[in-house]
């Protein structure tokens, strides 16, 4: 589904990714844990095409198709979905209006018909309850005033409602007390099908408690430098990354 | 970013069109003669026309306003006709059945409802073309309901009482330049007489048309609520894209006596210009109303059109208790410049008045806001709101902030909040990770950010003001 080959990536004038590795069959899900200015989330940045990103090196196949030639929306519409990290504010548009706006827009690029407004708000209701938002959510303005939990508990709703291919989760956990979090695994879980790929990125393997992933890899200074299967985790919860610096070195 | 944004504000106009009829315009020039020309026209009384050459004569001596943050060419006023009608009107007022098909097919070509079995027929409409009101739809609906609403050169023989008691009442003809102007050219407009007790069984709605090159459009609307009445009135304006600037500078002058109602929308769309800046409307208009004890007056306005905007709907708050309101969106793309706002002029005790106003600017253009809140020494108890927030779209334009706060009583509270923000890149990249091509994120974003003006329109108007902010974005972001 997704193969990565010796990505090179930098941000403004600051190299980050510096030959990066990494191949997602459909079905996997993988975690990315890293220190900080490892990298993790330009990983997710760079996949998802956010502009400033640069591509220095490298390809990023997707489905077959190359992915670094498509815009950012043509690859949300391929089925590649970014949980962000820090979710922006919209002020005076209605989540419920943009949730609309994001379904119809994937809906018609994967060539399905617009779903009536009726339908929508009966699926949207469905969701919120999945992830423990009043439905009174999707009438307030996107992440306006929501709490940090609320914000992610947001993304993760988007998430279920666009059932993208790819999943990108960027330190989805960060911020999340533990109620929080044992919800937003509950639906990350839910997502987990034989058709769909997912990235966990974290920096902690705290939220590996509860997805449980098929492969855990090590990103340092740019680069994957180890994978191994969820003992990996594990053991870098016991040791630090700083062993794997020293291993690295 | 801007990069992005620029590519895609390439907005197209689409009321650009000429309708080709056979028109009778006066030559250029101004002096009295012109005056008493128009007049003659109108075969108005003697009054009328003494009223104007009083106008005529005080404008001579005053200057146009340079205080507002505008820049442009001065008009030259001896180039400009002062007087232009479809050949077909110069035999006087029609029923609406014998107006000219190709007139109203302008009017149908713009979405207004011109033929009453109409579907949106909950609307009357004045249709005014150039310098003479062509139609008015439902007059004997609102008459049966005892509503006036009529041309106002027929109100100067029909009403002459009413029209004497009001014209300039509000807006004197020496109030400033351009209302003197128009106090001594004006051509048509809009009258409308609500009597006591009465609330208006339909909107009422002026839809004007620059047609003809080389005119200005001088109308003149006056709006009388008599006590307990109530009318909401909308207004429309387009004109064709030509690539010299036009003038249009118009006086309105609403009335509100004790314990009335008035609200008045406004859908701005005349040609702002090209992308260069070529062309356009110069829209310089006085607009005022009074409000007496109880009364309310509101005022909202979504302004997307005009090269170069100078306008300030205010209210004059005289009566206690009273009420004035001011909604405004006003965006400015491509070189478009604006310098609107409100002035709220507290004179009786517990007055109160409420501002709200949302300029966006993109591309090269300007956009100002510019109000004045007034607090005499008798607004005991009175109370202002305002609320002014701007947002920028791409780093060339520019957005401006002139308050003014004059404030004579003690007891009297003003509160001024302001924001200035930009469409962000997050923002962006949020809609388009969720599949939202840049255009529609922008529309999106826009229309989020002018919310609290749009549901004050009534509801035909805001989904048209949501369309028209759209189309004026067109290629705003990327």
């Amino acid at each position: 589904m997704l193969n990565i080959n010796d990505l090179h990536a930098r941000v403004e004038d600051t190299a980050i990714l510096h030959g990066l590795n990494l191949e997602v069959k459909p079905g996997e899900v993988h975690a990315i844990m890293g220190p900080n200015g490892a990298g993790k989330s330009t990983l997710g940045n760079v996949l998802s095409g956010r502009p400033g990103y640069e591509v220095t090196g490298g390809t990023v196949t997707y489905k077959g198709q190359n992915l670094l030639e498509l815009e950012a929306e043509e690859r949300a519409r391929a089925g590649i979905f970014l949980a962000f990290q820090y979710p922006v504010e919209i002020p005076g548009v209605s989540n419920m209006e943009f949730l609309k706006a994001s379904v119809d827009a994937i809906r018609s690029a994967r060539g399905e018909e617009a779903m009536s407004s009726m339908d929508f708000i009966k699926l949207a209701r469905e969701k919120c309850k999945a992830v423990d938002l009043p439905a009174d959510f999707l009438k307030r303005g996107v992440n306006e005033g929501f709490s940090g939990g609320e914000k992610k508990r947001n993304e993760l709703l988007q998430m279920m409602l666009l059932e993208p291919s790819l999943c990108i989760l960027d330190e989805t956990d960060s911020g999340l007390d533990i109620d929080a979090l044992q919800v937003v695994a509950r639906g990350v879980n839910e997502l987990r099908s034989p058709d769909r790929g997912i990235i966990v990125v974290t920096h902690y393997q705290r939220l590996l408690d509860y997805i449980v992933p098929d492969y855990v890899h090590v990103l340092a200074k740019g680069r994957i430098v180890k994978s191994g299967g969820r003992e990996l985790a594990l053991e870098l919860e016991k040791h630090g990354y700083s062993w794997i610096d020293e291993e690295v070195a | 970013m801007s990069e992005n944004i620029d590519q895609y504000l390439k907005s197209e106009y689409s009321a650009g069109w000429i309708t080709d009829i056979e028109s009778l315009t006066i030559p250029p020039g101004l002096n009295e003669d012109v005056i008493r020309l128009i007049s003659a026209k109108k075969q108005e009384p003697e009054w009328m026309l003494e009223w104007r050459l009083k106008a005529y004569r005080a404008w001579l001596d005053m200057k146009e306003p340079e205080w507002a943050h505008v820049v442009y060419p001065k008009p030259d006023f001896q180039a400009l006709s002062y007087y232009s009608s479809p050949k077909s009107m110069e035999d006087g007022p029609q029923s609406l059945d014998e107006v000219d098909p190709e007139l109203l097919r302008t009017y149908e070509k713009l979405g207004i409802p011109v033929h009453e079995q109409e579907v949106l027929a909950g609307v009357a409409v004045d249709m005014v073309f150039d310098s003479v009101s062509v139609g008015t739809t439902f007059r004997q609906k609102l008459k049966d309901a005892g509503v006036i609403f009529c041309p106002i050169s027929e109100a100067v023989h029909e009403y002459p009482e009413l029209v004497q008691k009001y014209l300039g009442s509000v807006v004197p003809q020496k109030d400033n330049f351009y209302a003197a102007l128009n106090s001594a050219v004006f051509s048509d407009g809009s009258f409308v007489y609500i009597p006591k007790g009465v609330r208006c069984p339909m909107e009422l709605s002026t839809y004007f048309r620059i047609n003809e090159a080389k005119t200005g459009q001088f109308e003149r609307t006056l709006i009388i609520a008599d006590e307990r009445s109530q009318v909401s009135y909308l207004e429309g304006c387009t004109a064709p894209m030509r690539d010299e600037n036009q003038l249009h500078a118009a006086v309105v002058e609403l009335v509100a006596l004790d314990d009335a109602d008035i609200k008045y929308s406004t859908v701005q769309n005349w040609y702002p210009g090209d992308a260069q800046g070529k062309g356009g409307i110069y829209n310089f208009v006085t607009k005022r109303g009074i409000a007496h004890t109880r009364a309310k007056i509101s005022w909202t306005q979504v302004e997307t059109g005009s090269a170069v905007t100078w306008k300030y709907p205010s209210c004059i708050l005289k009566g206690d208790d009273s009420i004035g309101e001011f909604y405004s969106v006003a965006l400015t793309s491509n070189y478009q410049q604006a310098d609107t706002g409100t002035k709220m002029i507290h004179l009786g005790k517990n007055t109160r008045s409420t501002i709200i106003a949302k300029g966006i600017s993109a591309k090269h253009s300007s956009n100002s806001y510019r109000g004045l809140v007034k607090m005499n020494p008798g607004a005991e108890g009175a109370r202002n709101y305002t609320q002014c927030d701007s947002l920028l779209i791409g780093d060339q334009c520019g957005a401006h902030t002139f308050p003014y706060i004059e404030s004579k009583n003690p007891t009297a509270v003003v509160e001024h909040e302001a924001t200035t923000s930009k469409v962000s890149d997050d923002q962006m990249f949020l809609c388009q990770q969720r599949g939202i091509d840049a255009e529609k994120a922008v529309s999106m974003i826009v229309n989020g950010f002018c919310k609290d003006v749009f549901r004050e329109l009534p509801m035909e108007f805001a989904v048209e003001a949501g369309k028209l902010l759209e189309v004026s974005l067109e290629g705003a972001v990327g």
